[in-house]
């Protein structure tokens, strides 16, 4: 009896630890370098983060690469997903190759683009051949901020929709086929089965994607990195330039904090805003 | 009687025994010697099987990139336990050791690197603003010009490559501009690029005779527009360029400045089609810094007498010209380089000699007394510039605004000027 009810927290215990010894540890780390300066509790970090030049800048391309990149990657991967769900031959094949990225790391796919948008790179190289450009064209550069986002988004999107769309594909699966071929009877289209049967029905594998794919775009950083250098600075990266180039660790934790807190508050507004009831549940 | 002195005899010998055989031990154990320097393959490859090779222990050369070698020099501190005898890397990233207790102090070597000929002003600069010698120098390079051969037909009438201001390379660059339509000017202001110490040591001081005091005077604006006005024909791909030698080999740019090692592969790719020149010069002359490279002791190493004894093996005047040859950093001791050297490492050794020896050059010296502000102190540089040359921020209000951040870290610091700044009682002031 009382090994019985011990049990469920002997099992969860290592999982615990290593949580508490590899995560707890070092936030409570990073929350005390944030807020101390030569051993002294203050501000000063806080201020010297918000008095950055790129402060402000970092904390606006941040944001508008996560408005442009996250509604994209849904759309994209709720078309792929349905595409996919209609496939009777090769379903597997075009599965496997649209989540090849995912299997890429950031910096990697970074550098894939880089290869792709740099002045001697592909892009360029087919204009050229096509006689539509003269020479190289910097896509990249501090003169061409638009192309330059355009080209962040990208990369962004070319490497992480698969991870929507995996779990897009595992939410459409647990949608019983009944509720669509009963709508059908009753003379529902497909547009109209999608859009008061499959949506509603999706709406939790949604939002898992939508918690997962939204913290992970606030901490881009990498494909920044590699395509942009210094000429788009996004938080993550700031943090990293404090903590290596600038060797002030303290403003580096207040990045990373401040990071955490925009991410804490995403996931909390998806839990509120795509809240299912759980008779509405699959 | 007899007894005694053979006793003492005795204990004398098995002292001796005994003290030999633990230097023997010493040396016979590895040191472990953890380097930001000299990190590509091939380099680490020479350090390890030409310049090591005749050292008298077996040395174990490592090398880390500059912010995980500071990141495990606090950890091996912080955890007490030692594994790196041995530290080799530029002043910049040996003074934030300083304060994080990760250099012991080595005024024991210090007296035989003197006697080899190591410069007064460079032992000077090894202890790091204490009393110490924390480090002992160990080579040395600076930053130079280098230009691929074709570009020299555009260099306007009546300039000397040898002796360029800056109103020049700017004719330069334009000029090139102007007929063939590419920015083919290079600067190496990406993240990992070292432009923060052209401002410090090139910029600044040819323009404003100072460093730090000069900050944010009517010369300092002036270098500003004129520098502003210099980036419209440099090569916008400049922002993310780390080291100029693959935009020079690529034909990307044509005339680049940045340190000698990383202009060395292109320069021994293809010798013949460089020349090297150094960098301009303004109205308060030709600003030039040169770059020191230490090597220091951990505390506690675990092989301290090993470590001393490489530290004696690369000061030694062959070592230090077999480190010139093959890898392109200049001795610190007394030696004299061969006639016979590699093309490319030629271009190099002309390009520091002019820098050198130039008429009108002014000696800045590395930041001295920053410790661990010495990354926050670049990042002023690498702000003005972004604001006033990349996002075209009004140069008065910037200058203004950075001065305040730069007097803060000063104060902090408590750095007195260094030069070209004239010395200053307590902190430097920005004026």
């Amino acid at each position: 009896m009382t090994n019985n009810r011990l049990l469920p927290y002997l099992l969860i215990a290592p999982a615990t630890v290593f949580l508490v010894l590899l995560f707890v540890v070092p936030l409570v780390q990073t929350i005390a370098l944030a807020f101390m300066d030569n051993g002294v509790a203050s501000l000063t970090n806080f201020r010297k983060m918000a008095g950055d030049l790129n402060f402000g800048l970092s904390i606006g391309n941040t944001f508008l690469l996560v408005l442009a990149v996250i509604p994209l990657q849904i759309c994209m991967a709720l078309v792929m997903a349905m595409m996919i769900q209609k496939m009777d031959k090769g379903r597997d094949l075009v599965l496997w190759i649209w989540i090849i990225p995912l299997g890429i790391s950031d910096l990697a796919a970074g550098l894939v683009w880089l290869a792709i948008l740099q002045d001697r790179g592909y892009v360029n190289t087919v204009l050229n051949m096509l006689g539509l450009v003269d020479g190289p064209v910097n896509w990249l550069s501090y003169e061409a901020p638009v192309s330059l986002f355009v080209g962040v988004v990208l990369a962004e999107v070319w490497r992480a929709t698969a991870i929507v769309l995996v779990i897009l594909v595992a939410g459409l699966q647990l949608i019983p086929k009944e509720y669509g071929e009963a709508a059908e009877i009753f003379g529902a289209g497909p547009w109209t089965r999608f859009r008061k049967i499959t949506l509603p029905l999706l709406k939790p594998s949604i939002q898992s994607a939508l918690i997962l794919r939204t913290v992970l775009a606030f901490e881009v950083f990498a494909v920044v990195y590699a395509l942009s250098g210094r000429n788009f600075p996004v938080l993550v990266g700031e943090a990293y330039a404090w903590q290596h180039v600038n060797q002030n660790n303290g403003v580096a934790a207040v990045y990373a904090i401040l990071v955490m807190a925009i991410s804490l508050a995403a996931t909390v507004i998806y839990i509120r805003a795509l809240r299912t009831p759980p008779e509405m549940q699959p | 009687m007899t007894g005694l002195k053979r006793l003492l005899a005795a204990t004398a010998f098995t002292a001796a025994a005994v003290s030999g055989a633990a230097t023997q031990g010493a040396l016979a154990q590895e040191t472990i010697f953890l380097s930001t320097q000299l990190r590509p393959i091939e380099e680490a490859t020479k350090v390890r099987q030409i310049i090591l090779r005749g050292a008298p222990g077996p040395v174990t050369f490592v090398v880390e990139e500059p912010s995980p070698f500071q990141t495990r020099m606090d950890a091996e501190t912080a955890a007490g336990k030692r594994t790196i005898s041995m530290v080799g890397a530029l002043h910049g990233e040996l003074s934030p050791l300083v304060g994080s207790k990760g250099l012991d102090p080595v005024d024991d070597l210090a007296a035989r690197a003197r006697e080899r000929g190591v410069p007064e002003a460079m032992l000077a600069l090894g202890k790091l603003g204490t009393d110490r010698q924390m480090y002992i120098p160990w080579m040395q390079a600076t930053y130079i010009m280098a230009a691929r051969k074709e570009a020299l037909q555009y260099l306007p009438a009546g300039a000397d490559i040898n002796a360029l201001s800056y109103a020049q390379l700017k004719d330069w660059a334009k000029a090139i501009q102007d007929r063939t339509g590419k920015r083919a000017l290079g600067f190496p202001a990406g993240q990992k690029g070292l432009m923060p110490r052209f401002f410090q040591g090139y910029l600044y001081p040819s323009y404003t005779g100072g460093v730090v005091s000069t900050f944010k005077n009517a010369d300092a604006e002036a270098m500003w527009a004129a520098f502003k006005d210099l980036w419209t024909h440099v090569n916008p791909n400049s922002a993310s360029y780390d080291f100029m030698q693959e935009p020079l080999m690529a034909g990307e740019v044509m005339i680049a400045f940045d340190h000698v090692a990383r202009l060395k592969d292109a320069l021994v790719a293809a010798p013949n089609d460089y020349v090297t020149f150094p960098a301009p010069s303004a109205g308060k002359g030709r600003g030039f810094m040169p770059v020191v490279a230490g090597l220091g002791i951990a505390p506690g190493a675990p092989n301290r007498a090993g470590a001393a004894a490489a530290i004696d093996h690369l000061l030694k005047p062959e070592t230090q010209v077999t480190m010139a040859r093959e890898l392109g950093f200049f001795p610190v001791v007394k030696a004299d380089l061969p006639t016979d050297l590699p093309g490319g490492i030629t271009l190099l050794v002309e390009g520091v000699a002019k820098t050198q020896g130039a008429k009108d050059a002014l000696v800045s010296l590395l930041p001295v007394g920053l410790g661990a502000k010495s990354g926050e102190f670049s990042k002023v540089y690498m702000d003005t510039f972004q604001a006033i040359v990349l996002r075209g921020a009004p140069i008065r209000a910037t200058l203004d605004a950075q001065a305040a951040t730069l007097q803060t870290i000063m104060n902090e610091t408590k750095a007195p000027c260094w030069a070209p700044d004239k010395p200053s009682d307590g902190a430097c002031k920005v004026n």
